[in-house]
């Protein structure tokens, strides 16, 4: 036998728990943004996240992401805590998630082909002709098949958003981030990216973490949900756990009731005047 | 990952071993286009792949196209079900001549 030496491994086996957050607080600015979430993302499950405008959810993702830092508490992700890793480590372990942006975010010069085979190019060494073929297969696997040599500009909205879940998958992440990936579709082209998502995790033994607003999608696809509520944890369980929840907030979001905006009058004052902080990135 | 190579009656057998990925996947490239240079009908046994990613088989698909066009053969054998998964996803099993067993390819 010929051997290849084996790749550095950064972490051990598999943990059960790919993503381990623990009080985790965050801040733009002096503005406290997640007031010590603490949760866990299991191996090969749906977690959706969901909760109403301003309530961190997409903050949450960002710092699942490895993106951001934290005020304080830790947070692990395939078993590295995100406070020991250097740079280069940092890099590394990025290159093991893949995330399908909100609006796509594809680049309009390049082509579908280009664009999915973009993180191979920057994070790779293999051979032109496997990147392409990788490409083709992805882009085979969310019904691009073909699409490779037309523009963004010339695709649907749900054609963008499948083209921006081949780029997410073409390096084989072990978790997929997606950020309201049903927002601004038809409820068809929603479903399809809902069923996507699903084969995805089924043929490919994917994590996937969802940010979404889309209550029928969530149902859908979700093995657990978690909802947040200004800043902090609500609910994490099963989606029929969800719906048999009686917290009054719960049952708002589930019926869409708006809620009432609770700021106080004096909180209000100082943010019009600008003595409540804004929100603010690092 | 390892890789042997062996000849077994009119073929070639490419054996390999462990993870096929992004990391070792060149190598598994050049393995099987050497093989297939060799001009004979190649078998590539991944029995004891324990995980193949869609680097190894865009390699495994660059083998095949070439081995077609030079009048060859290459055939998989005794793909592993997380393989078999990959290749499905891919509508690849249609694509690939695949036997239980590398004596069934032989």
């Amino acid at each position: 036998m010929s051997e290849t030496p084996e790749p550095q491994e950064t972490e051990a086996s598999p943990p059960r728990n790919v993503i381990e957050v623990r009080d985790l607080v965050t801040h733009y600015g002096d503005r406290m943004i997640l007031k010590g979430i603490s949760m866990d993302v299991h191996a090969d499950e749906i977690m959706v996240i969901m909760g109403g405008s301003g309530s961190g959810k997409s903050t949450l993702l960002r710092h699942l992401m490895a993106l951001e830092h934290h005020t304080s508490g830790t947070m692990r992700i395939l078993g590295q805590d995100i406070d020991e890793l250097n740079n280069v480590e940092l890099v590394d372990l990025r290159q093991k998630l893949g995330v399908a942006f909100q609006g796509g975010a594809l680049f309009s010069s390049m082509t579908v082909g280009e664009n999915v085979m973009l993180p191979l190019f920057e994070h790779t060494k293999l051979d032109r002709k496997t990147m392409e073929i990788m490409t083709r297969m992805k882009l085979q696997v969310v019904e691009l098949g073909g699409f490779e040599n037309l523009m963004p500009s010339e695709l649907s909205g749900g054609m963008i958003k499948r083209a921006a879940f081949a780029r997410a998958i073409v390096m084989d992440p072990k978790i997929l981030f997606c950020d309201e990936p049903s927002a601004g579709l038809d409820p068809v082209v929603a479903s399809q990216l809902d069923d996507l998502i699903l084969l995805l995790r089924d043929a490919l033994g994917m994590t996937v973490v969802v940010v979404t607003h889309e209550l029928e999608s969530a149902f859908k696809i979700a093995d657990r949900i978690t909802v947040l509520d200004r800043g902090e944890i609500l609910f994490i369980g099963t989606p029929d756990e969800l719906r048999a929840s009686d917290n009054q907030r719960i049952q708002n979001l589930l019926n869409r009731v708006a809620e009432d905006d609770t700021m106080d009058a004096e909180t209000y004052l100082n943010r019009l005047t600008g003595d409540e902080p804004a929100y603010r990135p690092l | 990952m390892k890789h042997e190579v062996k000849e077994a009656g009119a073929s070639v057998v490419v054996a390999f071993e462990g993870d096929i990925d992004l990391q070792t996947s060149p190598a598994a490239r050049e393995a099987l286009l050497e093989a297939v240079g060799m001009g004979k009908p190649v078998v590539v046994d991944l029995a004891a792949v324990s995980y193949i990613d869609s680097s190894g088989v865009a390699s495994l698909v660059e083998a095949l196209q070439t081995a077609k066009k030079g009048g060859q053969d290459l055939t998989l054998a005794a793909v592993s079900e997380g393989a078999m998964r990959v290749l499905k996803l891919a509508r690849l099993d249609a694509v690939f001549t695949i036997h239980d067993r590398v004596d069934d390819a032989v």
